[in-house]
């Protein structure tokens, strides 16, 4: 092992796939995440989103943080930490779930995967051991930050099956949404394939040991040459997800955890997560508070999907009510390549996220040849996703 | 399961059980108390240690006795007898130079020095006003920062204004500067004489992880004085007639005391509490429980971690409970002879405040004083009936004595302890060793495991500024209500903290019938 002392010398960690993809990021466009240096494009921010929609791509999810939760109480603790019922999730099944403080505001969102009775994976954005661990009290369970143990790989697109299968996968034919399952790759040996992303189109994430991590990815190149398959960075990733109205914490909500201002922490109900909340599954963290706050309707923001007028992306702006009145603001937005629409994410306070009418006015202010042009473009409160096909959820998936 | 003929039950009959029984069933409340020892009292209680000689077990001496209980369930009615009213403290001299404090808190101390007497009555009258701005807040719920005046406690609060208003602007200020100060700082300020700084010393770190040059030592202080302005009593009988008295009192509210029963799982039906089982398998199913047990046994192993959410678990898991105090009793055959003291006195061992301190450096570092500082109380000098005649008894609550011990607390440890005790004792009672014909030494984690202290503290959680009021036992379950509906908490671990009090239970009393 490495001398721990001597982390600062590499302030951000590389990922196992970092070799690729440092050969392929032409234009040195990096960024940190999580403690790693990603890749924000490959040099052509459209054809990889482009890959996402049409072809296939790959994105590197290593850094996500991931946590073993393993016991015989882990079903009861998942139970009682996050906000859907566990208890009742199939054994390969995955979630996409999160979970709250006391105060019932949202700590993180992340997905949990169930390998069997006793053997489950939380992956998140932001670190919670913890938390985690003070959770478990009185719980017969351990919990391991295994985030290095565990190289990730999404791949994503109307070919990714194909892609799959040409690398002889050919039995995920079968593998439903939300579910997961062991295969062996030729060369790489065993990886175990979710089908789970963050784009709302056919795609997989596919987790390996970090010894494996560089054979997966040659594996994957090679097998998809001929399915259009790229590398992609997190920027094309970001307009895909923002089509699929996926939220991120600490960009559409404010970690709990992180908020300074006691208005920032947001309840399941304010950010969209409503449907999480199974109120009668027993104790879990926030319970009693998401009811209080339902019972008493002390709910004050709410999360939508906007649909802009124009085509200028309205990133950072501010909403109004009839021009005048701010009625909360936008959290993402992107000219949308799949739907050529101008949508956005946007926190509202209540009830204006069902009230508003087509009084909703977004405040934007584009930038023209080294001038600002002040917007006031009409917005409406639509349904997300904004992208959702069929091939998303069709079992077996389409050869494309 | 039997048919649910209560609306309440009750965790526990020491004084803090009773006194929320006593006042629920007169409130309307069909309560059953489940106490697990063999009879009601807790922490009051008389036990025999030798054949023959009987001592109080636990707590010795009463100055905190809530008296809103004592004037409506009325226990003098059904037994209690005071045998002391205001029992004098003697702090002891190895060379016989004893100072004797009567009255309410020293209200007359002669063996001062003029000057030196002139200075004790200007500190202690403000000790003493200081405590009367404390004492209202002894009675209400403790309010929430922020929420302003919550239901009845407006005229509580109301009534801690005033008394510090009528302090006066340069008392207030004097207030408002001593909270925090500590007592060491305080005595060396206003006294010179060691023995009373002693005293003041050890008065105000009994049953606290504090020396005297620990900050906010001073407070623990006023809160001794806000109980009975300063007076000791004892009843007649020892602490268990105290607590036979109450009992009788209590049952005659209609209450009822079950003793044998100890409550191992509280029930819930996963959002409100159903009921309790005690140990051997029983269930009784109730809807509203209140344990005056310890709150972190209540919630984490009575309750259990998974019914209450993680911040509430974290907060209770960290409530410091660290014990500090020993006992032990000592049959002698006959009576000891202090240097002429009077035996029927409180007897101080504390010879100055530096002495306390270096007491407890030792506990810091897990070990226990080598010269132990002592409160000596002997009930056979008082009244027959407690050690053959001739013979007597004394109580010892000796400090400072760790609950996790460097090196652990095998017999050893327990030998050097004793023996640690009972030097401090020769010295200022010559020959006393030889007198001694049986004893038994409680050690911090002893009385742990016999009571269902946890750590040995003496409160059920330390009694500092940062764990009262709102943080008591913890913030969000200070105001006796728990996040489970249906829980309340209503011990020594809750506003306004231990002794053999009841206020903490006649507070969630009123707290209760005001919710109900
Ligand atoms: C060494 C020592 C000396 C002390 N000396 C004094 C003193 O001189 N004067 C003074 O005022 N205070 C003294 N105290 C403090 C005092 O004893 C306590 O603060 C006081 O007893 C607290 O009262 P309570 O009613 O809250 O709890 P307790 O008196 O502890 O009563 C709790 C009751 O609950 C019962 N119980 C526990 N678990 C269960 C269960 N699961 N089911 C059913 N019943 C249960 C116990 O048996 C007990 O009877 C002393 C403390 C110590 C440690």
């Amino acid at each position: 092992m490495t001398d721990q002392r001597h982390h600062f010398r590499q302030p951000l960690q590389r990922s196992p796939f970092h070799p690729r993809i440092e050969a392929a990021n032409v234009l040195n466009a990096w960024a940190p995440w999580a403690g790693y240096t990603t890749a924000l494009n490959f040099g052509d921010v459209a054809m990889e989103h482009s890959a996402i929609r049409s072809t296939a791509s790959v994105y590197d999810v290593s850094p996500m943080i991931k946590y073993a939760i393993e016991g015989p109480d882990a079903v009861a603790y998942l139970d009682r930490l996050t906000l859907r019922r566990v208890a009742g999730m199939p054994v390969g099944g995955v979630q996409y779930t999160a979970w709250c403080n006391d105060a019932g505001h949202v700590l993180d969102d992340g997905t949990l995967f169930r390998f069997d009775e006793t053997r489950f994976r939380l992956c998140c954005q932001e670190r919670h051991l913890p938390w985690l661990l003070d959770s478990a009290i009185g719980f017969d369970v351990t919990i391991r930050d295994v985030t290095e143990e565990v190289a990730g790989l999404s791949l994503q697109g109307p070919t990714s099956f194909a892609v799959l299968k040409a690398a002889g996968a050919a039995e995920l034919a079968d593998l439903k949404p939300f579910r997961m399952a062991e295969v062996r790759l030729g060369p790489v040996g065993p990886v175990t394939v979710s089908r789970t992303g963050f784009t709302a189109d056919l795609g997989y994430e596919l987790w390996v040991a970090p010894e494996r991590a560089l054979d997966l990815w040659d594996h994957l190149m090679i097998s998809g040459r001929l399915h259009g398959i790229r590398p992609v960075g997190t920027e094309a990733l970001n307009i895909a997800r923002i089509e699929a109205g996926f939220i991120t914490a600490n960009a559409d909500f404010v970690c709990a955890e992180h908020a300074l201002r006691p208005d920032r922490a947001r309840q399941p109900d304010e950010i969209g997560l409503d449907w999480m909340v199974d109120l009668d599954k027993g104790p879990f963290n926030g319970r009693a508070a998401i009811r209080a706050a339902r019972r008493d309707r002390t709910l004050k923001w709410a999360l939508v999907g906007l649909d802009i007028e124009g085509n200028i992306s309205a990133e950072g702006s501010i909403v109004y009510l009839g021009g005048r009145k701010e009625v909360g603001q936008i959290t993402a937005a992107v000219w949308s390549p799949t739907t050529k629409r101008n949508i956005a994410l946007a926190q509202l306070l209540r009830p204006w996220h069902r009230d508003a009418g087509d009084k909703l006015r977004v405040e934007i202010y584009a930038l023209r040849e080294l001038q600002y042009h002040k917007l006031m473009l009409p917005a409406r409160v639509v349904k997300r996703p904004f992208f959702n096909p069929p091939r998303r959820r069709a079992t077996p998936p389409a050869m494309f | 399961m039997p048919t649910p003929s209560f609306d309440t039950i009750i965790i526990g009959a020491g004084l803090n059980g009773l006194a929320c029984a006593g006042r629920l069933a007169q409130g309307g409340a069909k309560v059953l108390v489940l106490e697990a020892a063999d009879q009601p009292g807790g922490g009051a209680l008389t036990a025999e240690f030798a054949p023959g000689y009987r001592v109080d077990r636990l707590a010795h001496l009463v100055t905190h006795l809530d008296g809103r209980m004592l004037s409506a369930l009325k226990p003098e009615a059904h037994g209690l007898n005071w045998a002391v009213k205001s029992m004098p403290t003697t702090v002891l001299s190895a060379e016989g130079r004893h100072l004797t404090l009567t009255g309410a808190y020293g209200a007359s101390a002669p063996g001062l020095d003029p000057r030196e007497a002139r200075r004790w009555a200007d500190l202690r009258a403000r000790l003493l006003r200081h405590a009367e701005v404390l004492r209202p807040l002894r009675e209400i719920t403790p309010p929430l920062p922020g929420k302003g005046g919550a239901k009845g406690n407006v005229v509580a609060l109301g009534k801690a204004g005033l008394a510090l208003r009528r302090l006066g602007r340069e008392e207030m200020q004097e207030f408002l500067r001593m909270i925090l100060i500590n007592v060491h700082d305080v005595t060396e300020e206003s006294l010179t004489d060691d023995r009373l700084r002693g005293l003041l010393a050890f008065d105000a770190t009994l049953g606290a992880f504090l020396g005297p040059r620990s900050p906010n030592s001073l407070f623990l202080l006023w809160h001794r004085l806000s109980g009975d302005a300063g007076h000791i009593r004892w009843p007649s009988g020892g602490m268990g007639a105290l607590a036979a008295a109450v009992t009788r009192a209590v049952e005659a509210t209609g209450a009822e005391i079950r003793c044998k029963a100890r409550v191992e799982r509280l029930l819930t039906d996963g959002d409100r509490i159903t009921g309790v089982r005690l140990e051997g398998g029983e269930e009784i199913t109730v809807s509203r429980v209140i344990s005056t047990i310890n709150p972190r046994t209540t919630l984490l192993d009575l309750l259990g971690a998974r019914e209450i959410d993680t911040g509430l678990v974290r907060r209770v898991s960290n409530i410091r409970m660290r014990g500090t105090t020993a006992k032990l009793h000592l049959a002698l055959r006959e009576a000891p002879e202090f240097l002429g003291a009077d035996l029927r006195h409180r007897l101080v061992i504390a010879p100055s405040s530096e002495a306390v301190e270096l007491a407890f450096n030792a506990v810091k570092y897990g070990e226990f004083s080598a010269e132990p500082v002592m409160e000596i109380m002997s009930p056979s000098a008082h009244e027959a009936g407690f050690a053959p005649e001739g013979h007597h008894v004394l109580s010892i609550v000796a400090q400072y004595v760790p609950f996790v011990r460097r090196g652990g607390w095998d017999a050893g440890a327990r030998d050097g302890l004793k023996a640690a005790i009972m030097a401090r004792l020769e010295a200022h009672a010559p020959g006393i060793g030889a007198l001694v014909t049986a004893s038994e030494l409680l050690a911090t984690p002893d009385i742990a495991d016999r009571h269902g202290l946890v750590g040995g503290s003496w409160h059920q959680g330390d009694l500092a500024v940062e764990q009262m009021l709102f943080m008591r036992p913890a913030i969000g379950i200070a105001r006796y209500a728990t996040p489970v509906p249906g829980l309340w908490l209503a011990g020594a671990g809750s506003h306004p903290g231990g002794g053999i009090s009841g206020a903490a239970g006649w507070n969630a009393a009123n707290e209760i019938l005001g919710a109900a």
